[in-house]
C-alpha cells in the first residue's frame, strides 16, 4: 500500500479535529444571533456525538477481526454494543439527566450523599477508563505499523500526544463538534469503500466464506513476522519459509508444520501457497455458549456506565432531549455496526493469513488494497485508515478528558485552583505503559472486559440508584466492592494468564454472568440490612429524576 | 509477565497508599511530648474539636448521634443522653431501656428553670449502674434547646462541674450553628435586595427609550416591550436559587435588546458560547449585573463604539465564563475595596454580591477573578464547577 495516502489520511484526519475542536464554538457578532450561539445542542447534534465518541477501535476494526478469526459468532458483539443503548434508553438516560450529574461520581454523591461511596466510585471510572483506553492505543498501534511498517509504539504514543496536546491547547473547547464530526467520517470511512470491495467481490464470482472449516487462501501469501512470535496450530501447515523457525534456519524450503507450538523468529518469512487452508484459533474456548452470554451479559448492562458515555448526556438541555438523543443514537450506531461485518466476511476470503499472526484486526485496513487494487485500491485504504484513526481519537480524547476530570476533582490533592490540564498527561500515561507492555488480546475482547467491569459495578448502582428507594451508602459500597471488584480482579488475572485454559479461564476472561449477579445482590442484601442509613434526600432526588422538568417546578427545584 | 503485573499492581498500590496517607494524616494524634497535665490537656482538646464539627449542624438527631460518642469519653461516664425539648435524641452507652422515659420526666422542670440539675436515678434492675444522673440545659441566646444528661453510679461534684462545663460547650457550638444560618438567610435577603436593585434606574431607561420608539417605529416599541416584559418576569421569579446558563444568557440577550434600543450603534456585543456548557446550573442572576456593569463601564468612557465580549467555554469539570468590556476601568484599588464591602454607598453591589454568592455556593476558590486598570477596560471572569451536590437548575 502506498505509505503517502495514508499519511496524509491520518494527518488530516488530526487536523481536521484540532480545526473544528478549536472554531467549532458558535460566534455571534450581532445581538440578532444572540439566540442561536446560546441555543443548547439539539438531539440530533448531540447523538451523533455520541456515537462518534461511542464508536471505537473495537467497532472500527475489531468486530470485522473477531468475524474473520472466529466466524458469525461473534456478531454478538455489535448486538451486544447496540442493545446497551436499548438498556440505557429504557432505564437510565432521562432520570441520570434530570439528576444534573456530570460524571458518574457526581450521581453517587448526589443520590447517596456520601462522600465515601464517591470516592470509590472515582477508583472504578477510572479504573474502567483505562481499561477501555489500552485497546484504544493498542489499535493505533496496529494500524500505523501495518500501514507504514512503523513499530508498534508509534502509535499509541501519536495518539496520546495528540489528546494531550489537544486539551492542553484548549482545542477540544468543543468537543460536541468535534465527536459528531468524527461520527460521520468513521461512517464515511467504512461505508464508501464497502460498495467497491462488494462489487470486486462480485466481480470475483461472488464466492461464499464458509465458518465451519479453516479458510482457505485464494491466492498465494507471504506472511511477514516483524516481531518474534509463538505460532499455535490446531492442525499441520505447509510453507515455504526463509528466516529462523523452531530455531532452525530455513531458507526458502517448503517444510510441513506439525500442530502445535511454534516458535518463529523476528524477520522471518513464511510463503502460504494458493489453496492453503489457514487454521485459526480455536474459538471461544471449551464453553462457547457460556462465553456468549457473558459477552451479552456486559455489553447490555456495560454502556450505561462507561464513563465518556454519561458526560455526553449532560450536554441535553433535558430528560426528554436526552431519551430522544438516545433513540437517534441507537439508529446511527445499528447503521454503523452492519457495515464491519462485512468487512469480517470479506476478510475471511480474501485475507485469511491475517488470523495467524494475531493481526486479524488488521482486515479493515488491507481489503481495500487486496479487492481494489491499484490507487483506487490505495485510496480507499488511506480513506479507511483515516477514519480508523478517527476512532481512536475520539474515543481516546473522550475517555482521557473523562478520566482526567475525575482525577482532578476526586482523586489528586486539590490545591484552591485545580488543574484539569495537568491530569490529563497522568490520565493516559497508564494505559499508555499498558498499550506498550500488554499485547496480544484482541481489540474487541479488550474491550469487552472494559464493559463487564462496567457491567458489575456502574450498572447495579445506577438502576437500584435511580429505582430503588432503599439504597444505602453502605450497600452500594458493598456492591461496588464486590461486583465491580471481583469483575476487576477476574479482568487482571486473565491479562496476567492466570488461568490459560478450561473452565477457569471461560470464568475469568468473561467475568459478567457471575460478577453482575453478585453486584446486585451484595447492594440490595447489604442496604437491606443497613435501613438506619437510607440517605434522608432519598424521596427529593427520586422525585427530581422521575419527574418531568415542567412538572418538578420548572427550573429551580433546591432540597 | 512481570512488567504487566507491575502495571496492574502499581496504580492499585498507589491508590492504596495516597488513601492510607490521607486517612493516617487526619487522625494523627499529637505528638507524645509534654508532661501527663499537658497530654491530657492535648487529649481533651482533640477529643473536643472531634465532636464539634457535626454540632456546627445544630441540634439534630444526626448531629446528636455524632457527637455524644466524643463528648461521653470527654466526660468519662456510663451514660450520655442528649435531648431536645420534647424527645431524646440520642443515649450513648448503658441504659437506655429503663431509665429513657424516667429521664423525660425530670426534664420539665429544667426546661423552665433553665438550670443545672442533679438527681438520683431509681431502677427496678439491681444489677444496673446509673444510680444518679447531671443535667444541664443547651442554650442558644437565653432559650432553652435541649439538655444534656450525664449518668453515673454514684453522686459526684467533680461530674457535676465537668457536665456543666461541657454543657455550655456544647452550647457555644450550637450558637455558633445558628450564626451559620442567619449568615445563609443574609445571603438570601441580599439577592432579594439584588433583585430588587435591578429594577429602579434600568426599568425607567428602558421604559423612556421604548417610548422614543412609540411613534417612528411602533413594531419595534411592541418587540421590545415584550422584551422587557419577559426580562423582568425572569428577574422577578420567586422560586429557586439555580437556573442554567442557557436562561441567563437568555435574559442577558433581552437586557442587551433593551440596553441596544438606549444606546444604538455605540453598543457592539460579541457572544461565544461552547453548547456544551449551556445546561450547567448556577445561582441566579450571577452574570447579568456582570454585564450590566460591562454596558454602564464602556458607555461611561467611550465616544465612539464601545466592545462587550462575552465568553463561555468548556474546561474540563468547569464552565469558564469571560465578560470583558473596553470601557474606563477601574482602579484596582478601588476594586479591591468594593469587594472587600468598604467602597461606599454610591457603589454598585453588583460585583460584591456575584463574588460572594459564587464563593458561598462553591467555595473561595471559585470568587471571581477581575483583571483591570483605569482606561484599561475590565476583564471578568468566573469559573462555574459543572455539578455541586445540592445545586440543581
Amino acid at each position: 500500500m502506498s505509505q503517502t495516502y495514508a499519511v496524509v489520511a491520518v494527518a488530516s484526519v488530526v487536523l481536521a479535529t484540532a480545526l473544528v475542536g478549536g472554531f467549532g464554538l458558535r460566534v455571534s457578532r450581532t445581538t440578532s444571533d444572540f439566540y442561536v450561539a446560546s441555543r443548547t445542542v439539539g438531539p440530533g447534534l448531540n447523538a451523533a456525538a455520541i456515537s462518534g465518541e461511542y464508536l471505537s477501535a473495537a467497532s472500527f476494526l475489531g468486530i470485522a477481526g473477531l468475524v474473520l478469526v472466529q466466524g458469525p459468532d461473534m456478531l454478538w458483539y455489535p448486538v451486544g454494543y447496540t442493545a446497551g443503548y436499548l438498556v440505557l434508553l429504557l432505564f437510565v438516560a432521562a432520570p441520570l439527566r434530570r439528576s444534573g450529574a456530570y460524571t458518574l461520581p457526581d450521581f453517587a454523591e448526589g443520590r447517596l450523599e456520601s462522600r465515601a461511596v464517591r470516592r470509590l466510585v472515582s477508583v472504578f471510572v477510572v479504573g474502567a477508563g483505562w481499561l477501555y483506553l489500552v485497546p484504544q492505543l493498542q489499535g493505533a498501534g496496529l494500524t500505523l505499523k501495518i500501514l507504514t511498517g512503523a513499530p508498534g509504539w508509534l502509535g499509541p504514543v501519536l495518539v496520546a500526544g495528540v489528546v494531550v496536546l489537544a486539551v492542553a491547547a484548549g482545542g477540544m473547547r468543543s468537543i460536541t463538534f468535534v465527536q459528531a464530526f468524527q461520527y460521520w467520517l468513521k461512517l464515511t470511512a467504512l461505508l464508501v469503500p464497502v460498495f467497491f470491495l462488494v462489487l470486486a467481490w462480485q466481480g470475483d464470482g461472488a464466492p461464499r466464506p464458509v465458518y465451519d472449516e479453516p479458510a482457505a487462501l485464494r491466492r498465494q501469501r507471504t506472511v511477514h513476522f516483524a516481531d518474534a512470535l509463538t505460532l499455535r496450530l490446531a492442525q499441520p501447515l505447509s510453507v515455504r519459509a526463509a528466516g529462523t523457525v523452531d530455531g532452525r534456519r530455513h531458507d526458502g524450503e517448503t517444510l510441513t508444520l506439525p500442530a502445535g507450538e511454534h516458535r518463529i523468529a523476528a524477520g522471518a518469512r513464511l510463503a502460504l501457497a494458493a489453496e492453503t487452508r489457514v487454521p485459526t484459533a480455536t474459538g471461544r474456548g471449551d464453553h462457547p455458549l457460556y462465553a456468549t452470554y457473558g459477552l451479552i451479559v456486559a455489553t447490555f448492562l456495560g454502556t450505561m456506565g462507561l464513563p465518556h458515555v454519561v458526560v455526553r448526556f449532560y450536554t441535553s438541555p433535558g430528560g426528554r432531549e436526552a431519551r430522544r438523543a438516545t433513540v437517534v443514537v441507537l439508529a446511527l450506531i445499528g447503521a454503523f455496526y452492519l457495515l464491519p461485518p462485512v468487512y469480517g466476511a470479506l476478510g475471511r476470503l480474501y485475507t485469511p493469513e491475517l488470523g495467524l499472526t494475531g493481526d486479524a484486526d488488521a482486515a479493515v485496513l488491507l481489503l481495500p488494497e487486496r479487492l481494489v487494487g491499484g490507487t483506487g485500491g490505495d485510496l480507499l485504504g488511506a480513506l479507511v485508515a483515516g477514519g480508523a484513526f478517527a476512532a481512536f481519537l475520539s474515543t481516546a480524547s473522550g475517555l482521557t478528558m473523562a478520566v482526567a476530570g475525575v482525577l482532578t476533582q476526586d482523586v489528586l490533592p486539590s490545591r484552591g485552583v485545580r488543574h484539569f490540564r495537568l491530569a490529563t498527561p497522568l490520565a493516559i500515561s497508564v494505559p499508555l505503559l499498558g498499550a506498550l507492555l500488554v499485547s496480544g488480546v484482541p481489540v474487541a475482547d479488550a474491550v469487552g472486559m472494559a464493559f463487564a467491569v462496567s457491567a458489575s459495578s456502574f450498572c447495579p448502582l445506577l438502576v437500584l440508584g435511580i429505582w430503588w428507594r432503599r439504597l444505602t451508602p453502605p450497600g452500594a459500597a458493598a456492591g461496588l466492592l464486590l461486583g465491580g471488584g471481583s469483575a476487576l480482579l477476574a479482568v487482571a488475572a486473565t491479562v496476567l494468564g492466570a488461568a490459560p485454559t478450561g473452565l477457569a479461564h471461560t470464568l475469568l476472561a468473561w467475568p459478567a454472568p457471575w460478577s453482575v449477579p453478585v453486584g446486585f445482590l451484595a447492594m440490595v442484601l447489604v442496604s437491606l440490612a443497613t435501613p438506619a442509613r437510607i440517605p434522608p434526600g432519598t424521596n427529593a432526588a427520586l422525585t427530581r429524576f422521575h419527574l418531568p422538568e415542567a412538572l418538578a417546578g420548572g427550573s429551580g427545584v433546591r432540597r | 509477565m512481570t512488567l504487566a503485573a507491575l502495571l496492574f499492581l502499581g496504580p492499585l498500590l498507589a491508590a492504596a497508599g495516597f488513601l492510607l496517607g490521607r486517612r493516617t494524616a487526619r487522625t494523627r494524634r499529637p505528638s507524645d511530648v509534654g508532661t501527663p497535665v499537658e497530654l491530657a490537656t492535648f487529649e481533651t482538646l482533640h477529643t473536643a474539636s472531634l465532636a464539634a464539627p457535626p454540632l456546627r449542624a445544630g441540634l439534630t438527631a444526626e448531629a446528636a448521634r455524632k457527637s455524644a460518642r466524643r463528648l461521653r469519653s470527654l466526660l468519662g461516664t456510663d451514660a450520655l443522653c442528649l435531648t431536645d425539648r420534647d424527645t431524646i435524641l440520642t443515649w450513648d452507652g448503658a441504659g437506655e431501656q429503663h431509665h429513657g422515659a424516667q429521664i423525660m420526666d425530670q426534664m420539665a422542670a429544667l426546661l423552665d428553670t433553665g438550670r443545672d440539675r442533679a438527681f438520683p436515678l431509681s431502677c427496678e434492675d439491681l444489677d444496673c449502674p446509673l444510680r444518679w444522673a447531671v443535667a444541664v440545659p443547651l442554650t442558644v441566646d437565653d432559650r432553652v434547646l435541649g439538655t444534656l444528661i450525664a449518668c453515673a453510679p454514684r453522686e459526684s461534684a467533680v461530674l457535676a462541674r465537668a457536665a456543666g462545663e461541657v454543657g455550655r460547650w456544647v452550647s457555644v457550638q450550637l450558637e455558633l450553628a445558628e450564626l451559620d444560618r442567619s449568615r445563609t438567610r443574609l445571603i438570601e435577603a441580599e439577592i432579594k435586595a439584588l433583585r430588587a436593585q435591578i429594577s429602579p434606574h434600568f426599568i425607567f431607561n428602558s421604559l423612556a427609550a421604548i417610548a422614543s420608539f412609540v411613534r417612528t417605529d411602533p413594531e419595534r416599541a411592541r418587540e421590545l416591550l415584550l422584551e422587557f416584559a419577559d426580562f423582568t418576569r425572569y428577574s422577578f421569579r420567586r422560586h429557586g436559587d439555580f437556573t442554567t446558563l442557557a436562561d441567563e444568557l437568555h435574559s442577558i440577550d433581552q437586557y442587551l435588546a433593551l440596553a441596544r434600543a438606549r444606546f444604538g450603534d455605540r453598543l457592539s456585543v460579541t457572544l461565544q458560547v461552547a453548547p456544551e456548557v449551556l445546561p450547567v446550573a448556577l445561582p441566579f442572576l450571577c452574570l447579568q449585573p456582570l454585564v450590566e456593569n460591562a454596558v454602564k463601564h464602556g458607555i461611561e468612557g467611550a465616544v465612539a463604539t464601545s466592545r462587550i465580549t462575552i465568553s463561555a467555554l468548556d474546561a474540563g469539570n468547569e464552565a469558564e465564563v469571560v465578560i470583558e468590556d473596553d470601557g474606563v476601568g477601574m482602579d484596582p484599588q478601588r476594586l479591591r475595596r468594593i469587594l472587600r464591602g468598604d467602597g461606599g454607598p454610591s457603589t454598585g453591589i453588583g460585583l460584591l454580591n456575584v463574588d460572594e454568592r459564587l464563593r458561598q455556593v462553591y467555595g473561595d476558590a471559585y470568587g471571581l477573578v477581575i483583571e483591570t486598570g483605569v482606561g484599561a477596560g475590565m476583564k471578568v471572569t468566573a469559573r462555574i464547577p459543572k455539578y455541586r451536590a445540592g445545586v440543581h437548575s
